[in-house]
């Protein structure tokens, strides 16, 4: 596919990267001369120096015949009006970032419907969401919905003395009647897709899926089930604070917000009066001492900066604050908060990566009958879940699952039927048309439901 | 530094060449004739050590910068052209192995001067060989490689930017893979054309075939005496032509092909290249008129000599080293400014001369007025800064070039003469071929001892790659691991 992206920072570089990879053309757009030579250097694309809005760069950068253009410059008023304008120009379909919350709140609608922009990401209310459903479940590291929020994947680390640890997956199905599925485990670099004989052991972290009401009952069987957090302390007041907050504040809890920059502090005080805003600089242990970083349930860092996040974040468990929640940007800096101890990560760059990336398939595919419906990557980007919608022309459709010859590395995870009844296969179940299939792989690139098959 | 990588690029180029010296085997079987074997035995020792190479040198990372392109560059023409003479020497036809190799790299750098008193009594696999090296050269050897092999690096960018002539190369279409494809199927395309128009005209398909890829490479290597003398007016004609064609940037070619002509309208160094080569065509015409009995004779000459020297071919319908002073001067001056860049032609390229004088205007306009602020514009966008300074840089390296070269030549005794060494520097940087007197388009360059032809293929090979990469291959500070 032709895809232009106006705007290379951190979220555009970010979906060059991951569109690249997937083969998709890519022409970017940027105003800075320097930015443009680094992404030349870097990746496989055409680079067009010049600003979103210009017709002329518009043209050079092919927004009359690209299939999808996406607009991620800082600027809201920006990116709606490139996308406006190379919609006019002949883009088939235009992706904008829209973060400002008084748009986002109001005025999307409207916009996108006149616009006619066919996707808004907005990576901080994206990343808001996530945030607000690992805090519903906080023993898990990550929560990721499918198909209307029936059907989950949750990710766990196995610590030492679980139930969990040394046990193979068949005696665990002996043990726990419930309905789940292990579909992947990370251990160390490597991701497995496991078998029946697989021992799982501490360190592990495991990728489980299962239907919404069944999760609790497992985590409960297995002692693992932490109650949902109430009290909760989130350092910066941002766009995310705002969006997070905004949530967790209409379910009740308590929430206090700690930053440094006053000027931010007093807007998120307008907007969500219910918060509690600390103007004060969380960097120093003493203020969050103070503010009782030692009796909350969760305890999240959302500051600009990765590295003072990852270091304020391990402060905290030091303290034993059962939940802590960090958000990282730079993949680098993955591994060094991992080492640490630090297993929930967030990264708004990600979350669109795969928004993004999602898109680019759907738009691909929508020629083929079987859609794809959700799409995430897990365990450090090592694994992809895709959900399917199963068309006519999957090969095996009504055929037990036992006779489909799957490939090695992905497994069906679960089949959701007629949107409510989940069933998590076993060899005797079958697929049928109209089915919506969730597929778990360590191939990143599938397109179809007919690509896991060997 | 990634060596690995360097390495192992080079093997695999050498797997190339190979594979390209195939072709002239064929045509040494097909005429039955004995140059066969040198064409194997270099074949088969280019295979060999490029497998050897490829294999001993998998690269951990596959991630190079741009000195790795550079030095890439720099290593796989020298070691090419250094496997590439082995033909001559082995099937004795040109037994001195540094003749050899000024003549391979002349092909490959597509300059055209030939140390070959007599070209007419080369084999024709020989020969083959000789005109092949242009073509190859001409669009250059690694994009071609890079269009075929898959993934070679996710950065090859960097061996593209500093093979590919001019002083800012940019991909046409997102994926370099696609950008190197379309750029050799237009090359491909125009040879074909070129090849049947020549075939209409009464060359044997042999003649037709080597004449293109002289003319596509811009090269100029002769298969008669004459050069392009012996053929018919509709012959001299054609390669006339094409040679100006083969001088425009490609991404002329793609624009016109995406029927993006806007584009084309747009761009100046275009205007410029036509302005320059019609301005020149019309002066030398009139200059020269004394010399002929009628019109379309001396228009016909004169077009194909300024298109000739301005692409930096060499190919001649006459003896211009007999034209007036001032007709030889000017073929001097064009000599320097060469073709466009991303064409197959050599010399400074037309964008250079043009950013070079505009910045002289801008300087100009800054001493009436000391605190003006001004951008440099080209084909109707600002120029940055950097590209500015790069270009300034390049012009007075090129200087020094010629000056070093000139310098060297001038060791040799009498009877080489100024207008001699000067016109064999600037012949050979600018990838020309012949130049004035002694090794002018009757001469050749035989006379040269063989420490002067060294230096002139490493002039030739500083042309080519527009001095960078051979420079930069030659710091000690590139190759000291980090």
């Amino acid at each position: 596919m032709k895809v232009t992206v106006v705007g290379c920072g951190k979220i555009g570089t970010a979906i060059i990267n991951r569109l690249v990879s997937e083969g998709h053309d890519i022409i970017a757009v940027d105003k800075s001369k320097a930015v443009v030579q680094t992404v030349t250097n870097i990746y496989d694309v055409m680079c067009v120096t010049g600003s979103g809005t210009d017709q002329e760069t518009l043209i050079d950068a092919g927004a009359g015949e690209c299939d999808m253009f996406i607009s991620v410059t800082d600027s809201d008023e920006t990116n709606m009006l490139s996308c406006f304008m190379a919609k006019k120009m002949g883009a088939k379909h235009t992706v904008s970032r829209i973060r400002s919350p008084e748009i986002n709140d109001k005025s999307l609608s409207f916009i996108k419907q006149h616009m006619d922009i066919s996707l808004v990401i907005n990576p901080e209310l994206l990343a808001a969401k996530e945030i607000f459903n690992i805090l519903k479940l906080p023993s898990a590291v990550n929560i990721e919905t499918f198909s209307r929020r029936n059907f989950e994947m949750i990710e766990l680390v196995i610590k030492p003395g679980s139930k969990l640890d040394g046990v193979t997956l068949v005696e665990l199905r002996k043990k726990y009647s419930g309905k789940f599925l292990i579909c992947a485990v990370g251990r160390g670099d490597e991701v497995y897709i496991p078998g029946g004989d697989f021992k799982l052991m501490a360190g592990d972290k495991i990728g489980l899926t299962a239907e919404t009401s069944e999760i609790e009952k497992l985590l409960k069987q297995l002692d693992i089930m932490q109650k949902r957090a109430r009290n909760i302390i989130i350092l910066g007041a941002g766009r995310v604070s705002e969006y997070l907050s905004r949530m967790l504040v209409g379910g009740g809890n308590n929430v206090k917000a700690i930053d440094l920059d006053a000027k931010k502090c007093e807007k998120l005080a307008k907007s969500v009066p219910e918060v509690t805003v600390i103007n004060g600089d969380g960097s120093e242990q003493e203020v969050l001492l103070e503010e009782g970083i030692g009796n909350v349930d969760a305890f999240i860092t959302l500051t600009g900066m990765d590295e003072q996040n990852i270091l304020i974040s391990y402060f905290a468990s030091t303290l034993s604050v059962p939940k802590v929640v960090t958000k990282v940007n730079r993949q680098e800096l993955y591994n060094i908060a991992e080492r640490l101890g630090l297993d929930t990560l967030i990264s708004p760059k990600h979350i669109i990566e795969d928004v993004v990336s999602r898109y680019a398939r759907a738009l691909q595919n929508s020629i083929n009958s079987s859609n794809i419906e959700t799409l995430y990557r897990l365990l450090d980007e090592k694994v992809e879940a895709v959900e399917f919608k199963v068309g006519k022309d999957f090969e095996y459709i009504n055929v037990p699952i036992k006779e489909i010859k799957t490939a090695k590395n992905a497994i069906i995870a679960g089949i959701i039927r007629n949107r409510r009844q989940i069933i998590i296969p076993s060899g005797d179940d079958y697929i049928l048309e109209g089915d919506k299939v969730v597929i778990i792989s360590t191939n990143k690139n599938i397109l179809n439901l007919n690509d896991i098959i060997e | 530094m990634n060596r690995r990588m360097v390495l192992n690029i080079l093997g695999r180029m050498l797997i190339a060449e190979a594979a390209l010296l195939a072709l002239p085997m064929a045509v040494s079987v097909y005429y039955l004739e004995k140059c066969f074997f040198a064409f194997l035995i270099t074949a088969l020792f280019s295979l060999f050590t490029g497998l050897l190479l490829w294999l001993v040198s998998k690269p951990r990372k596959t991630t190079i910068y741009a000195k790795e392109g550079f030095i890439i560059v720099a290593l796989v023409w020298i070691v090419m052209s250094l496997v590439g003479a082995l033909p001559f020497t082995i099937s004795r036809e040109i037994p001195n192995y540094f003749d050899a190799v000024f003549e391979t790299v002349s092909g490959f750098t597509t300059t055209g001067a030939s140390i070959v008193r007599d070209v007419e009594k080369l084999s024709r696999g020989i020969l083959f060989w000789r005109s092949f090296t242009h073509w190859i050269g001409g669009m250059g050897i690694l994009l071609f490689v890079m269009a075929i092999i898959p993934n070679l690096s996710d950065r090859t960018v960097h061996i593209m930017r500093a093979e590919v002539p001019g002083p800012v190369v940019d991909k046409i279409v997102p994926r370099l893979k696609q950008t190197a494809k379309i750029l050799y199927s237009i090359y491909i395309v125009i040879t074909a054309i070129e090849v049947v128009l020549l075939l209409c005209g009464g060359m044997t398909f042999y003649e037709s075939l080597l004449h293109s890829f002289g003319t596509a490479g811009t090269g100029g290597f002769g298969i008669k005496r004459e050069s392009i003398a012996y053929y018919s007016p509709y012959c001299q004609w054609v390669i006339g032509i094409f040679m100006l064609i083969f001088g425009v940037n490609f991404n002329i070619y793609y624009l016109i092909i995406a029927k993006r002509i806007k584009g084309v309208l747009k761009s100046k160094e275009l205007l410029w290249y036509l302005s320059i080569f019609f301005i020149s065509f019309v002066l030398i015409s009139f200059n020269v008129s004394f010399l002929y009995n009628n019109f379309s004779e001396t228009v016909r000459n004169s077009f194909f000599q300024v298109s000739s020297i301005m692409t930096t071919t060499g190919y001649s319908t006459v003896d211009f080293d007999k034209w007036p002073l001032f007709s030889r001067g000017l073929l001097l001056v064009i000599m320097m400014i060469g073709g466009c860049s991303g064409s197959t032609a050599g010399g400074l390229k037309v964008s250079r001369v043009a950013l070079l004088i505009k910045q002289v205007g801008r300087e100009i306009k800054h001493m009436l007025h000391p605190k003006s602020v001004s951008v440099v514009r080209f084909d109707s966008k600002p120029v940055d800064e950097d590209t500015l300074k790069n270009v300034s840089v390049y012009f007075i390296l090129y200087i020094i070039c010629i000056m070093a070269v000139f310098m060297l030549l001038c060791l040799e005794p009498p009877p080489f003469n100024t207008e001699t060494n000067l016109s064999a520097t600037l012949a050979c940087i600018n990838n020309i071929g012949p130049g004035l007197d002694i090794v002018g388009p009757a001469g050749n360059y035989a006379a040269y001892s063989s420490f002067s032809k060294v230096v002139l293929s490493v002039a030739m090979l500083l042309g080519r790659l527009e001095i960078f990469p051979l420079l930069l291959l030659f710091t000690p500070a590139m190759w000291k691991k980090h």
